[in-house]
């Protein structure tokens, strides 16, 4: 990924959170606080906003930015999780960047360790995992991240404030496993663009 | 859900200003930030803060003064403040004895929190923390975050801060701290869901005859609907759970909190503690303490919760007793 792919893809998870955030805080409405479509959309406006003014020259420079603007604004879960999640690819980005699944590997790693989650926890997990898999291997289409959004639904929460429903949480798709297709699409459709 | 609102995105803005105008012998705020900090001199002892989202009140700002907390942030409705935030409040109440935090058990305060205290440890404040886990609503298991934290958290404000105004070190505070957290019990009911603030949809419906126990104070569902009932049949279940949660024999003596949730008024709330207080008495339990009005609340939620704290020692009781110079204590 070069910096013009990388700002087009926040600009364009910008987009998509903003369509989207009514939908994101119906399905966190039953299971969770009904805050995740409220916190994505304060931190993404200023995800964007920091990228117009401080205009990042290089993928590390956009990464960083997206991280602390993240953890400074969004609050709740969602920030220190997608905070670390950019952290993580940072990170990655700048040891061993060899491969763009690398990278997001280094976001996964980094999301689970600060959440403890793991696959099947009905969390932003069991999106990553797939991605990160599927990225390595070349296969990354918008059906792979759709199924996995899909995935969530029929899985008892075991993380976050979802767990505290248990059983009532089943048939619900998991409101930050949403956001990260979001997230997801907004990557394929940037490289597309390019 | 009508609301006396602005731009629901200036919301704790406003509220914050507001409560500074009201309050500003008391409070001051920090600029551009979402903390409230005490207004007293610094004398060197351990600094108390806490926090978490807003739509709570008067928790949390409400308890920041002489004798409880140093300071408060206030995140965005329902939402954990943020690390950097967090970090400004450790940084402005360390008083150079440490700083300890207060945090309710729910995995944004958690992650929020930790992250502040790991920015604040490599800026040399020594920083120790507690978790509150008071509601026993939900269960505790091997794979949730285990019980969240609620009303019992006023309690250890008190409690806690007695102790830092008496001197005692940050070590002394996080062991009582500890030992005080399994013998607070909260269990809350509504009789309705809320709406946050340019929201147009309630967080759950209720009919007009219903009610749902072991509701969340965001809003979240809890574990059992039914018809609603006499005061004293739902004092009867809420204490029921809660006395179960403890070892106890006749005599022992608690501390009580009935706590309002924002939309039911005070009348209702003595109505129920007069249950309450039957019901002890059935039991043949002491209450040596009651608190009793909305401390912990969930925007204009209908219902209320119940605490229960067990007075393992006399020190709780004494620090129950002190006097405290705060907006809503």
């Amino acid at each position: 990924m070069d910096i013009q792919t990388g700002i087009r893809w926040m600009e364009l998870f910008n987009e998509k959170i903003q369509q989207e955030k009514d939908y994101l805080t119906q399905l966190d409405t039953p299971i969770g606080d009904s805050d995740h479509g409220n916190n994505m959309s304060r931190g993404m406006a200023h995800v964007v906003k920091a990228i117009d003014t401080q205009s990042p020259d290089s993928l590390e420079e956009l990464l960083k930015l997206v991280t602390t603007t993240l953890l400074s604004k969004v609050g709740g879960a969602s920030g220190p999780l997608y905070g670390s999640a950019f952290m993580g690819m940072l990170k990655t980005y700048q040891g061993d960047g060899s491969s763009w699944g690398k990278v997001l590997q280094g976001g996964l790693e980094s999301i689970q360790k600060r959440g403890k989650a793991e696959v099947g926890d009905k969390t932003m997990i069991d999106v990553w995992a797939p991605v990160v898999q599927a990225t390595e291997n070349e296969q990354l289409r918008d059906e792979v991240i759709d199924e996995a959004v899909e995935a969530t639904k029929p899985l008892k929460a075991k993380k976050g404030r979802a767990s505290y429903v248990g059983e009532r949480s089943i048939g619900h798709i998991d409101p930050g496993a949403y956001s990260s297709a979001l997230l997801f699409h907004a990557m394929l459709e940037a490289e597309a663009e390019q | 859900m009508k609301k006396i609102v602005n731009d629901p995105s200036n919301i704790v803005d406003e509220m914050l200003q507001g409560m500074i105008i009201g309050h500003s012998e008391l409070i001051q705020r920090i600029p551009e930030t979402g903390i409230i900090q005490r207004k007293t001199e610094k004398s060197g002892k351990v600094a108390i803060i806490s926090g978490g989202g807003s739509g709570h009140e008067p928790a949390h700002a409400g308890f920041v003064g002489e004798g409880m907390l140093s300071a408060a942030v206030c995140g965005a409705v329902f939402t954990s403040p943020t690390p950097d935030q967090i970090l400004e409040a450790i940084k402005a109440a360390n008083e150079g004895a440490g700083v300890f935090m207060i945090i309710k058990n729910y995995s944004g305060d958690i992650m929020n929190f930790e992250m502040a205290q790991e920015l604040a440890e490599m800026e040399g404040i020594e920083v120790a923390s507690v978790v509150v886990d008071d509601d026993i609503a939900v269960e505790d298991s091997l794979y949730t975050q285990g019980k969240r934290g609620v009303a019992g958290t006023i309690l250890v404000h008190k409690i806690v801060g007695y102790a830092a105004q008496q001197g005692k070190s940050i070590t002394e505070i996080k062991e009582l701290a500890d030992n005080l957290i399994p013998n607070i019990k909260s269990i809350g009911l509504a009789l309705t869901g809320v709406t946050t603030p340019g929201s147009t949809q309630p967080s759950f419906v209720l009919a007009e005859d219903e009610i749902e126990y072991g509701v969340g104070i965001h809003g979240e569902p809890g574990y059992r609907r039914e018809k609603l009932q006499t005061s004293h049949n739902l004092a009867n279940e809420l204490l029921t759970k809660l006395v179960n949660e403890f070892d106890v024999k006749p005599s022992d003596r608690f501390a009580v909190i009935v706590n309002g949730l924002g939309g039911t008024p005070l009348m209702e709330q003595y109505v129920f503690t007069n249950d309450v207080q039957q019901l002890m008495d059935e039991r043949k339990l002491s209450v040596d303490y009651y608190k009793i009005g909305n401390y912990m609340t969930s925007l204009e939620m209908q219902g209320l919760s119940l605490t229960l704290l067990y007075l393992e020692n006399d020190f709780y009781i004494e620090a129950l007793n002190a006097p405290v110079t705060t907006i809503s204590w």
